[in-house]
C-alpha cells in the first residue's frame, strides 16, 4: 500500500497543471486569460509552499515519518509552479520584453519580491538530489531553511499586489505563520 | 404593445461590423491623415478600436458594491431594483432639483458614444455607451460661481448590495470632478450600452463616464450630484491617497505606485495578443489636454 503513496501524490500534484492546460486549449479562461493563468499558477505556488511546510508539523502531530518522504517532491512541484508563474509573466504577458521586465523588477516592489523568491528557489531545486544531500552534509539543512524566507516573500508578494481586498492573502499569511511557528516550537522543546 | 428597437433585432456581429463599414468609408480620408505624422504615433493597431463584446462588457466588471471579483457584479446584481430612482442635484446651484429617471430619459436624448475604457488595473475595453453630456444635465440647475467641483454619490443599500456589508471602501461610493472637467462634452451621463438599457452590473440606471480617466472615476448607480467649492475626497483617495489621486487621468508616464501604467491588455483579445501601449489621456488628449495646461501631472495624478 505504502508504495502507492508517492506516485499518487505525484499525479495529484499534476492536476492543476493539466487543468490550466485544458483551460488554455479549450479557451475557458474568460476575458483576461493571461491574468487568469498568472493568478492560477501563483495560487498553486502558494499552496505548494503550504503543503511543503506542512510535512514536518504533520510528522510531529501524527508521529508518522512517512510525511517527510513526500517533502522533496512537494518542494519540487512548488518550484515547478513558481517557474510556470514566472514564465507566464515573462514570456506570455510581457513577451520577453526584457527592458520592461527589468524596469518592473527594479521599480515595482511586489515584482521584485516575487522574483527574488523565485531566484532563492533555484539553489534549493538544484540541491534536491540525494547526492547533494550527502555532499553538502550539514550545510544542506541550513541551505534548505531558505524555504522559510521564500514562504514569507511569497506572502508579501501576494499582499502587495492586491488592490484592496486583503482577505485572501491574509488567510495564506495566517497559515504560513502558523506553520513557521511549529518550527519555533520544535526547537524550544529540544532546548 | 412593446416597441422593438432596431438594435434588438440586429445581431451583435452585424452591429460590430457596421463600424468596419464606417472605417472603410473613412479609409480614403485616413490615407490623407496618415501623411500628417503625429496620427501614426497613436495608431497602435485597429485592435484598440474594435468594440468589446457585449458579453465581456457585462460579465467582467469592477463594482465592489456587488463583490470584489470580476464576475460578482453580474452574478449579484440581477435583482437590483432601479425603479423608482431619483437623482438629487444640489449644492452651489441656483435651483437644486430632484429628477426621476423617467424625467431624465424624457428630457435628455441619449446618443451612441463609443469610448475606450482604461482600468487602473491595466486592461481596457471599447464600449458603445448610450448617453448625453453631463453639461446638459448641470445646465438645468445653474451652478453658481462658487461651484468649483462636482461630487458624485452612488447609492447606499447594503440590503441589495452585498459588497456594502463589508468595509472594503467607505460606502457610499464617492467620486468627483473639477467643474471644467464635468462640463467637458466628453463627460457623459450613461443610460445604456449597445443600444440597450444599462445593465445593473454596469451601473444602472444611471452612471457617468469620463473616457480620459481611469475607470474607477466613472461612478455607477448615482443618486446625488453635488456642486461644491472644495475638492471632494473620492472613495479611492480615502482608501489609499498615495495610490489614487483626485485627477486619475490615464497617463502612461505616471505609474501606479505598485504597478506600471505604460501598457494595457485589451479584453477579449486572447492569450497570445500582446500588450498595447497606453495612450496619454487614453487617446483623448486632443480634446482634453488643454484642461491641464501648466499642471504637473506627476504631482496631480
Amino acid at each position: 500500500m505504502k508504495k502507492y503513496y508517492k506516485p499518487s501524490i505525484f499525479f495529484l500534484s499534476l492536476i492543476p497543471f493539466f487543468l490550466i492546460l485544458y483551460k488554455i486549449i479549450f479557451n475557458k479562461l474568460g476575458p483576461e486569460p493571461v491574468k487568469e493563468i498568472t493568478h492560477f499558477t501563483g495560487e498553486w505556488t502558494l499552496l505548494f509552499i503550504i503543503f511543503t511546510l506542512s510535512m514536518s508539523p504533520l510528522k510531529k502531530i501524527t508521529k508518522l515519518n512517512i510525511w517527510i518522504s513526500f517533502r522533496r517532491m512537494l518542494g519540487l512541484f512548488l518550484f515547478f509552479y513558481a517557474t510556470l508563474h514566472m514564465l507566464t509573466y515573462v514570456a506570455i504577458d510581457y513577451r520577453l520584453d526584457f527592458q520592461s521586465i527589468s524596469k518592473d523588477i527594479l521599480t515595482k516592489k511586489f515584482i521584485f519580491v516575487g522574483f527574488a523568491a523565485w531566484i532563492l528557489l533555484l539553489p534549493l531545486a538544484f540541491t534536491s538530489s540525494k547526492k547533494a544531500i550527502i555532499y553538502l552534509k550539514d550545510k544542506w539543512k541550513k541551505l534548505h531553511r531558505l524555504i522559510y524566507i521564500i514562504s514569507i516573500l511569497g506572502i508579501i508578494h501576494f499582499i502587495w499586489l492586491v488592490k484592496k481586498d486583503l482577505t485572501e492573502p491574509l488567510i495564506y499569511a495566517a497559515i504560513v505563520v502558523i506553520l513557521l511557528l511549529f518550527r519555533f516550537n520544535i526547537k524550544r522543546y529540544k532546548n | 404593445m412593446k416597441k422593438i428597437k432596431y438594435s434588438e433585432i440586429t445581431p451583435e456581429k452585424i452591429y460590430n461590423n457596421r463600424r468596419s463599414f464606417v472605417k472603410s468609408v473613412g479609409f480614403g480620408a485616413g490615407l490623407l491623415a496618415i501623411s500628417s505624422l503625429p496620427f501614426l504615433d497613436n495608431a497602435i493597431g485597429s485592435d484598440q478600436d474594435n468594440l468589446t463584446s457585449y458579453k465581456d462588457i457585462t460579465t467582467y466588471n469592477n463594482y465592489y458594491e456587488f463583490g470584489t471579483s470580476k464576475g460578482d457584479p453580474y452574478k449579484n446584481s440581477q435583482n437590483f431594483k432601479t425603479k423608482p430612482w431619483e437623482i438629487t442635484i444640489e449644492g452651489e446651484v441656483d435651483k437644486p432639483i430632484k429628477l426621476s429617471m423617467e424625467e431624465i430619459s424624457k428630457s435628455f436624448i441619449s446618443e451612441e458614444r463609443i469610448y475606450r475604457l482604461r482600468c487602473v488595473e491595466g486592461w481596457s475595453m471599447v464600449i458603445p455607451w448610450m448617453g448625453f453630456s453631463l453639461s446638459k444635465l448641470l445646465s438645468k440647475v445653474n451652478p453658481t460661481s462658487k461651484a468649483k467641483f462636482v461630487a458624485f454619490e452612488s447609492i447606499y443599500d447594503p440590503e441589495q448590495m452585498k459588497g456594502q456589508r463589508y468595509p472594503v471602501l467607505n460606502w457610499p461610493y464617492k467620486e468627483g470632478l473639477r467643474i471644467d472637467e464635468a462640463m467637458h462634452p466628453l463627460t457623459t451621463v450613461v443610460t445604456g450600452l449597445y443600444n440597450k438599457k444599462l445593465p445593473n452590473q454596469n451601473g444602472a440606471p444611471l452612471r457617468i463616464f469620463i473616457p480620459w480617466k481611469y475607470g474607477f472615476k466613472s461612478a455607477k448607480a448615482i443618486v446625488k450630484i453635488k456642486l461644491v467649492e472644495k475638492m471632494p475626497t473620492s472613495s479611492w483617495m480615502w482608501a489609499s491617497p498615495r495610490e489614487y489621486g483626485f485627477y486619475s487621468n490615464v497617463n502612461p508616464n505616471v505609474d501606479h505606485p505598485r504597478w506600471s501604467q505604460a501598457t494595457e491588455r485589451i479584453i477579449g483579445e486572447g492569450i497570445w495578443a500582446p500588450r498595447v501601449k497606453t495612450l496619454m489621456f487614453n487617446g483623448y488628449g486632443e480634446e482634453v489636454a488643454n484642461l491641464y495646461t501648466g499642471m504637473d501631472l506627476k504631482k496631480y495624478f
